[in-house]
């Protein structure tokens, strides 16, 4: 292989196969695993009953998050059935040794948030969780993706999935971003582009000048997305960038082993040369801040824009339909100016502290739309201390918006915070599907900026308007 | 977990000519609370399924008695979105041991596979002839030969081969899972785990 020009991809790939079966999947070594409470208890059960253990717990990190309130997490967690897979998570940590930040420690929040601001995410890993955003990780140049719950079952066992080798593909984003237009918008772009199945069977390498000026919070947002177009995940080589902002965390490697470890990072990038099976480039200058307008994240657009017909987009015309329907909108109607009810800004998409800069920036000096009601939710509480020392906290509370506790919150729903039906919520989380944020809802993706721009004027709004 | 083996299922369809059916509506996220594998089929695609206050939404084809099987057809890109294996489970505990489309999410057809559900991707065409059969004859039946790796409209004879990984076919065929063979080759991984720098 050595003389063979390769991709980041699979040098990562190919470090962690244990054994190769003839017409078969990998064996899969795993670095790190991340859980949380609603997809591992009955990977737990299944060890119970087969009578295995943990093989190496120092490798798994449980964190709660999906089930959390974001108010009041002093107290008694209300609901019955959450407070039983938060108290399932604990005892499963506890009894197979595996450290565990539930509700109220302070280096709690979202799986995909506080992995990498403590420094356990790391270059060249491979990094798996029961969560499809785990490909959030693949920012720093790691090989990270969603599992189901039989596969969690299998790495607390032995360490190992069994994987087949996914193709690769490439996309360049070249040129220099506009006014305005932020990760979140480059990644809906796109998916807008690709569709929700563009990249299915694939891992996706992100390339190009845009993501090479990115900050390590702006690719984490993009590689988040990259389930969103169907691919098993996105990786960034690691740069100075990425070595900056690990050095120093908390579980980060120091000293001798730090150079150890960055002299391998530097080997981690594509080989001039290497080939991929699919490739797309696109021109920066193309993209605007996006917003959706269906049922899935493909379905968007510049803000701008009117909304496709079913002449324009690909696929059934029944299920567009369907969709337009379900929001409540028609085909070559203006997003501009809609009226909203909820702004949810957080999720492990957009709730870490560059996101809530960039909302503030909107914000500072001016008031919430009364007919807003708008969640304001940090990924961590590392992401929560940062509002309040930055001066963003009173920035927001004069211009009327409380700040929440962390946790996924009304991204998906699994907590109190849900969309009622009918209601339109500007969310910059990740999906858009029907009922995704309460049964009825309707959710419009988009940037931070956009969802402040709307947070305050109360309709849907270009926010270069207000920059 | 266990499942049962599979080598050939013969079986009438349910049609769900939808496409980009994600995991969030097979189970939405308000049913993910259990702490065990039970129960997940009575909220299968809950809310296209019933309406807000309970009562059956009746065009929904899971309520129309007409239609029934073991066999769920959907359109392209079925099991889209969030990693769940609920959704599977979901699928699985309602009754249906295959699931039809022209194309597959990936983590969806991975969860399917290690839990005893056959995801059979078939072209387009055939696709569309399968829900045509469906609509001419929800009584219509449907061979689908693990073994073979075909599936055929009875009516008709008309066939087509669709793939699985080797590997996972064996596994299908006997019950077998990975956690099985995992366990039989943990000298080897810890070897290899010796050998990482983290």
């Amino acid at each position: 292989m050595s003389n063979q020009a390769n991709t980041l991809f699979d040098k990562v790939w190919d470090a962690h196969v244990v054994r190769k079966i003839a017409d078969g999947p990998d064996v899969f070594f795993i670095d790190r695993h991340f859980i949380h409470e609603v997809t591992s208890p009955v990977a737990f059960l299944g060890l119970e009953s087969r009578n295995i253990g943990v093989m190496y717990p120092e490798r798994t990190f449980a964190t709660a998050d999906h089930n959390t309130p974001t108010i009041n997490q002093h107290l008694p967690v209300a609901d019955p059935l959450s407070a039983n897979q938060l108290k399932a998570l604990e005892t499963n940590s506890l009894k197979y040794g595996i450290s565990h930040w539930g509700l109220g420690h302070a280096r709690n929040g979202i799986v995909h948030v506080v992995g990498p601001e403590n420094g356990i995410t790391l270059p060249g890993m491979t990094i798996v969780c029961g969560d499809s955003h785990t490909s959030t990780h693949g920012a720093f140049g790691a090989i990270a993706f969603g599992i189901g719950t039989s596969e969690v079952e299998m790495v607390l066992s032995s360490q190992c999935i069994m994987q087949p080798k996914p193709k690769k593909m490439r996309v360049n984003v070249v040129g220099e971003l506009g006014k305005g237009v932020t990760p979140k918008d480059v990644t809906l772009y796109i998916i807008s582009k690709l569709t929700t199945a563009g990249a299915t069977g694939y891992f996706v390498e992100y390339a190009g000048e845009v993501f090479e000026k990115m900050s390590m919070e702006g690719r984490m947002t993009v590689c988040n997305m990259s389930i969103e177009m169907g691919a098993r995940g996105g990786m960034i080589a690691p740069d100075e960038t990425t070595f900056a902002y690990i050095n120093g965390r908390d579980q980060a490697p120091k000293g001798e082993k730090w150079d150890k470890a960055l002299a391998y990072w530097k080997t981690l990038k594509t080989d001039e040369g290497a080939v991929f099976d699919k490739e797309y480039t696109f021109d920066a200058a193309d993209i605007e801040p996006m917003i959706t307008y269906g049922t899935n994240p493909g379905m968007g657009q510049g803000i701008s824009r009117n909304i496709p017909t079913s002449e324009q987009v690909e696929g059934g015309k029944s299920t567009y339909d369907k969709s337009l329907a379900y929001m409540g909108f028609h085909e070559n109607e203006s997003m501009l100016g809609k009226k909203i009810d909820y702004v949810f800004i957080g999720s492990c998409t957009n709730g870490r502290i560059e996101d809530f800069r960039a909302f503030a920036s909107i914000v500072k000096g001016r008031k919430k739309a009364d007919n807003v009601t708008a969640w304001v939710v940090p990924g961590s509480h590392i992401v929560e201390a940062q509002i309040k020392e930055e001066g963003i906290l009173d920035i927001l509370t004069e211009a009327g918006f409380e700040l929440r506790q962390p946790g996924c919150s009304a991204c998906l729903a699994m907590n109190d915070d849900k969309i009622p039906a009918g209601k339109y919520a500007v969310s910059t989380s990740n999906r858009n599907f029907e009922g995704r944020q309460g049964p009825g809802a309707r959710t419009l993706l988009a940037s931070p900026l956009v969802a402040a721009a709307a947070a305050v004027t109360g309709v849907v709004t270009d926010p270069r308007d207000l920059l | 977990m266990a499942y049962d083996k599979f080598t050939l299922l013969r079986s009438t369809a349910v049609p769900l000519p939808i496409e980009n059916v994600d995991t969030d509506q097979i189970i939405p996220a308000r049913f993910l609370k259990a702490t065990k594998r039970e129960g997940f089929g009575d909220n299968l695609f809950r809310d296209w399924r019933y309406n807000g206050d309970n009562t059956p939404k009746a065009d929904f084809v899971l309520n129309n008695p007409i239609y029934k099987g073991k066999i769920l057809v959907g359109g392209h890109n079925f099991g889209s979105g969030s990693s769940r294996e609920h959704a599977a489970w979901a699928i699985y505990d309602y009754g249906f041991r295959c699931v039809v489309s022209s194309f597959f999410a990936d983590i969806f057809k991975g969860n399917s596979l290690n839990i005893g559900i056959l995801p059979v991707q078939v072209s387009p065409e055939f696709l569309d002839k399968i829900f045509l059969a469906i609509e001419a004859d929800p009584n219509a039946e449907f061979e689908v030969n693990l073994e073979k790796q075909t599936i055929t409209i009875v009516s008709s004879g008309e066939s087509e081969s669709f793939d699985i990984n080797g590997y996972k076919k064996h596994n299908m065929i006997n019950g077998f899972d990975d956690i099985d063979y995992l366990q039989a080759m943990k000298g080897e991984i810890k070897e290899f785990e010796a050998e990482r720098i983290y």
